[in-house]
């Protein structure tokens, strides 16, 4: 391909005057709108079982909190392997005497009902998501609890039309299916975990994260009120040991994980000499990659949208940004003026776009990992934004002056941090996009139809996003290339992976 | 667009850069969901009031509408912490009744001129009536871009017109009508920004549209607008104002707007010297909703003067 | 006095070229009667690495290529065996197989390459999506294939077994490195020659001979390997998992001590095709 002509960088200030500048201040500072629909939080959570809340066996509770404040919101059953045993077993006779024989049709109404319960319930989830998470509202209000309605919603559908999931094959359920997913989503990557699973006729046993367990919890109460039947779903919370548990167990016919490379690792290995067929939806480190005759102001605003939503606590975030060399400064300029906009601070806050950061732990990483990259050399900006005094939070952060080899260029950050590169022709841009192990997304930013669907063409990535960033829905098969995992989760895809084909 | 653009178009864009449809709908869709409360709502209620360009611009207007009008802008309201409006805005046969009633007032008197809705005079003709209105005591002039000029490519021609009514206008501030209802897509509108900006002076505007065809001001040319004045600004350091027109007329509307403007030029541009609104029921829901944020009842339309919605 | 019959020695093709292993080393193959008849590469370590790299040589072009010269290839290769079928069935026939179930088993390998070919341009139809997403996109899912894939052949069936695994993998453009059988690796040096002379481009199939027990530990480790694909026991199976996990490769094993039914109908399917292909999902946007 030959190289894109460079011309002298767009948008230059015309020399001789001082760079004119754009005061975003306190002129109309927006006052505290806290979202105040009551989370109704019980005050302990024991595991669901067999269409029951019980206690573990070893009667042990761990305190779950709120990131935002550090202060307990809750104390959680802590399941050890008799409790995952026992959801198993639950789930097995469930699979085998109810749901695996179930007309699709019956299996569906089930599904449209909690969806239908869970839209009811919307606002009390959001708070819950966000009290747990720190997501801000507005995401966990506009994006996390619809989507994870959406998802049961889409799927219901699918429960008795199985046999167009597979053309010349019959499908069958798999039977028991275990399940963990992580904090950064908790009831929505449950939703894409469940939904699928139960139109397909399996039964579950899933372990939601350990900081993040109770919207899985209250879900788990719209499954009693759906009456769903006893064992179809059954939730044990916990820590690594727990999932541990989970992935191993004899009974489970396939396991599915969403979470970091590195334990998905971990897993295939433990499962390795089994015959359980696996879904994994690990990390990434999409490459955003904008071209010079991009819509730049939309283009700013979704590289803020691909790496800030979420406080960047997603796998398929944008946090390697590709910029066009003529464009690169223009874009970089506009990335530091619209991270002032930004408001950092309380998650129930209507208002806040950015929220706290999951746990303590996730926080230091992202700290040191942006130490790290400004030891190699990168440049830090960070947004002059005020953080609350208590809680986990985290600057948006841009890090310029990134090259290849610099390890926030390569590792999974999982944080509010972009790491920006340059390049000069199409070719540049695929090469460094791809040079990496991980491939679960990645995003692509011009004006020109055709090169839309080349670079999606060479793109080593899951899902190509084009002129938009972290769009999702139940329709969309969604997972990754390479070391970003296997499967695929939504769409027909999706569907077809909780499937034996018979 | 009902024929393909000109290539002068694709030379302007390429320089300035295209408009992302899809983006602009979901960046504008994101102002719709701020919550604005208590201080923060008053402060922008008032704030707004502060920008209304109380309009009328029927063929029915009377010298008694004009009054009425202008007493309105002058005060909007007994609760003294409401400002007045920022301008009236009236045909240029009616500027000299509305200077008198405003005359040595903060508000100000804005005309139409231009052969306005649709521009289609000689040019000869449309800068004498801009130079009459002036004559007349208009402080600022609205006039409307050669849509038939821009839509043939003829640059040039649009922007001698445009500098020939800055030259017309002397003092007064001058506001350029897009009007974008007749430009089809975004692109199009940043391109006539651009194209409008090149030939005004700082503290001159950019305006929607002449609120007599069916797209008025919307949130999402706004945003295309607001964008090609914060380009500009960045580039030339020469700051242009912005009046949407037509089609605002809730409260809501207006504070999402100005929310666009604190997210998009910040705290410079939220001044009625760099940013209005072209509308008449406008005003009426604003004093409304001031009103119920100080009694905390919610009011009857009928209790606010010049009320058209009077069930 | 009867001429002496020229032998041929028996070499691997990788990249496009006839080899022998780079460390010259080589097993005797002995006839059903249990004479000498040949001596076969032992391929190493080394030689699947170098195959690796063959195959990641060809495997853009062979991507890019259209679905419709994928599935011209394959017919042709189908067209070589078919006029080579005595001399594949005499290669069947060092290991053991009766003539008749022989010509059975090339008849049926031609078959399976004819059913794949005609998959080429079809199987993104069958097996992608346009996706009505509540949004302003146009959202749509293709294959693409996964890279290199390994692959370890069944002894039993020593053609039909490797072609079952292999045509599959290739239709959606990837390329492979495969182990032959071990048990019987002659007709995979006579498909070789027959793969040279279809037009399929040089690297795109890699054939070695060798030890199960040597290589596929490394098939189980190599990163670059994006799949495997083997009939395997079931510590084979657990090794190549283990190995599996270090780069997140996808495997379809097959238990070697199963009975598979090669020559059946359900031999051959798209979801064989479907298991190598990723799925991508691109957000077009629709605006004006």
């Amino acid at each position: 391909m030959p190289p894109l002509a460079s011309p002298p960088p767009k948008s230059s200030p015309r020399s001789g005057r001082p760079r004119p500048e754009l005061i975003f201040g306190d002129l109309w500072p927006y006052d505290p709108a806290p979202e105040t629909a009551d989370p109704k939080l019980k005050p302990r959570y024991d595991l669901f079982i067999d269409g029951k809340f019980v206690p573990a066996r070893g009667g042990k509770y761990f305190d779950t909190i709120n990131p935002a404040t550090e202060k307990k919101l809750a104390e959680v059953a802590l399941a050890g392997p008799a409790d995952v045993d026992a959801a198993y077993q639950a789930a097995r006779r469930a699979a085998d005497g109810v749901w695996g024989r179930m007309a699709g049709r019956e299996r569906a109404k089930y599904l449209f009902r909690i969806a239908r319960l869970l839209q009811d319930r919307a606002r009390e989830f959001a708070v819950a998501e966000t009290l747990n998470g720190g997501k801000p509202i507005k995401e966990s209000r506009d994006f996390d609890v619809p989507m994870a309605a959406a998802h049961f919603f889409y799927h219901a559908g699918w429960a008795d039309k199985l046999e167009y999931v597979a053309p010349g094959r019959r499908v069958a359920p798999l039977g028991v299916v275990g399940q963990v997913i992580p904090w950064n989503f908790p009831l929505l990557m449950l939703a894409w975990k469940i939904a699928p699973a139960l139109a397909m006729g399996n039964t579950v046993v899933l372990k939601p994260a350990e900081t993040t367990p109770i919207t899985a919890l209250k879900l788990a109460e719209i499954f009693q009120d759906a009456g769903l039947p006893p064992g179809v779903v059954n939730l044990v919370t916990g820590a690594g040991a727990t999932g541990a548990a989970v992935m191993a167990h004899p009974i489970a016919a396939k396991v599915a994980f969403t979470g970091s490379t590195e334990v998905g690792k971990i897993i295939m290995r433990s499962l390795a000499g089994t015959d359980k067929k696996m879904t994994m939806e690990l990390g990434g480190k999409a490459a955003n990659i904008i071209f010079d005759d991009a819509p730049i102001n939309q283009a700013v605003e979704g590289v803020v949208n691909g790496i800030f939503f979420n406080q960047g606590h997603v796998c398929c975030a944008g946090s390697r940004l590709l910029v066009h060399e003529p464009v690169a400064e223009a874009v970089i300029a506009k990335l530091k003026q619209r991270l002032r906009v930004l408001r950092v601070g309380d998650p129930l806050d209507k208002n806040t776009d950015v929220g706290a950061i999951n746990s303590r732990e996730q926080l230091n990483k992202i700290r040191h990992l942006v130490d790290v990259g400004v030891k190699e050399g990168a440049e830090l900006y960070q947004a002059p934004c005020p953080l609350p005094a208590r809680g986990f939070f985290f600057r948006p952060t841009l890090l310029t002056g990134v090259t290849q080899s610099h390890r926030v260029a390569r590792e999974e950050i999982f944080g509010p941090v972009l790491s920006i590169l340059t390049f000069r022709t199409v070719d540049e841009a695929v090469e460094k996009a791809n040079n990496t192990a991980f491939g679960l997304s990645a995003g692509v930013w011009t004006d020109k139809g055709s090169r839309i669907l080349k670079m999606s063409t060479e793109l080593k990535a899951g899902v190509v996003w084009a002129n938009t960033f972290n769009k999702f829905d139940p329709a969309s098969p969604f997972g990754g290339y390479k070391e970003s995992g296997f499967g695929r989760e939504g769409g027909r895809q999706g569907i077809l992976d909780y499937a034996k084909l018979v | 667009m009902p024929v393909a653009p000109p290539k002068a178009f694709f030379r302007v864009l390429d320089e300035i850069g295209p408009v992302d449809a899809v983006g602009i709908e979901e960046r504008v869709a994101k102002y719709t969901t701020r919550s604005i409360k208590k201080e923060a709502k008053v402060w922008g209620l008032r704030k707004a009031v502060s920008m209304v360009d109380l309009t009328t611009l029927e063929g029915k207007d009377t010298p008694g509408k004009i009054d009425s009008l202008c007493s309105k802008a002058l005060h909007p309201s007994d609760d003294p912490t409401v400002p007045t409006v920022a301008a009236v805005c009236v045909y240029p046969s009616m500027v000299r009744r509305a200077k008198s009633h405003v005359a040595d007032t903060k508000v100000r008197v804005a005309s139409v001129a231009t052969a306005f809705p649709s521009g289609q005079l000689p040019l000869k003709l449309r800068l004498q009536e801009v130079r009459s209105a002036v004559t007349d005591g208009a402080d600022e002039i609205d006039m409307v871009i050669n849509r038939g000029a821009f839509l043939s490519g003829e640059y040039n021609e649009v922007r001698d017109e445009i500098s020939a009514v800055v030259e017309a206008c002397g003092d007064a501030a001058l506001k350029v009508i897009l009007e974008v209802s007749e430009l089809e897509t975004y692109d199009s509108i940043r391109v006539a920004s651009f194209l409008a900006m090149e030939s005004i002076r700082e503290g001159d505007f950019i305006k929607t549209s002449t609120g007599k065809t069916s797209l008025n001001a919307t949130l999402g040319n706004n945003q295309v607008m607001l964008e090609a004045i914060r380009d500009f600004y960045l580039d030339t350091g020469t700051a242009i104002g912005m009046k949407p027109a037509g089609g605002i007329r809730a409260a809501k509307q207006a504070l999402q707007f100005l929310i666009a403007i604190k997210e998009t030029l910040g705290d410079a541009w939220l001044t009625n010297e760099r940013y209005r609104f072209g509308a008449s029921a406008l005003l009426n829901d604003l004093l409304r909703q001031l009103a119920k944020e100080k009694s905390g009842a919610y009011q009857a339309p009928y209790y606010f003067s010049d009320a058209t919605d009077s069930y | 006095m009867p001429r002496l019959p020229i032998t041929k020695t028996p070499k691997v093709y990788v990249g496009g070229a006839f080899i022998r292993s780079e460390s010259a080393r080589t097993f005797p193959l002995r006839d059903a009667r249990g004479a000498f008849y040949a001596n076969i590469p032992q391929c190493t370590r080394k030689d699947l690495r170098n195959a690796v790299e063959a195959a990641a040589k060809a495997g853009p072009g062979w991507a890019r290529r259209t679905a419709y010269n994928r599935g011209q290839i394959l017919y042709r290769l189908a067209e070589m065996l078919e006029a080579r079928r005595a001399e594949m069935a005499e290669a069947l026939g060092v290991g053991g197989i009766g003539r008749a179930a022989a010509v059975r088993e090339v008849s049926a390998a031609v078959d399976r390459l004819i059913y794949y070919a005609g998959w080429a341009d079809k199987y993104e139809q069958v097996l992608g999506n346009v996706n009505p997403v509540a949004a302003p996109f146009f959202n749509f899912t293709v294959t693409e294939p996964m890279g290199i894939v390994g692959i370890v052949a069944p002894d039993p069936a020593p053609l039909l077994g490797l072609i079952s695994l292999v045509a599959p993998v290739i239709t959606s453009g990837n390329t492979t490195v495969a182990l032959a059988s071990e048990k019987a690796p002659y007709p995979a040096i006579v498909l070789g020659e027959m793969l040279a002379t279809s037009d399929l481009p040089g690297g795109v199939v890699n054939l070695l001979t060798g030890f199960r027990k040597e290589l596929v530990p490394t098939f189980a480790t190599h990163t670059h390997l994006r799949a495997v694909s083997a009939v395997a026991s079931a510590d084979e199976r657990k090794a190549i998992q283990l190995g599996a996990a270090d780069s997140v490769k996808r495997t379809r094993l097959l238990k070697a001590e199963e009975r598979i039914d090669w020559f059946s109908a359900d031999a051959q399917h798209l979801y064989a095709i479907r298991d190598f292909v990723e799925f991508k999902t691109t957000w077009h946007p629709i605006g004006s």
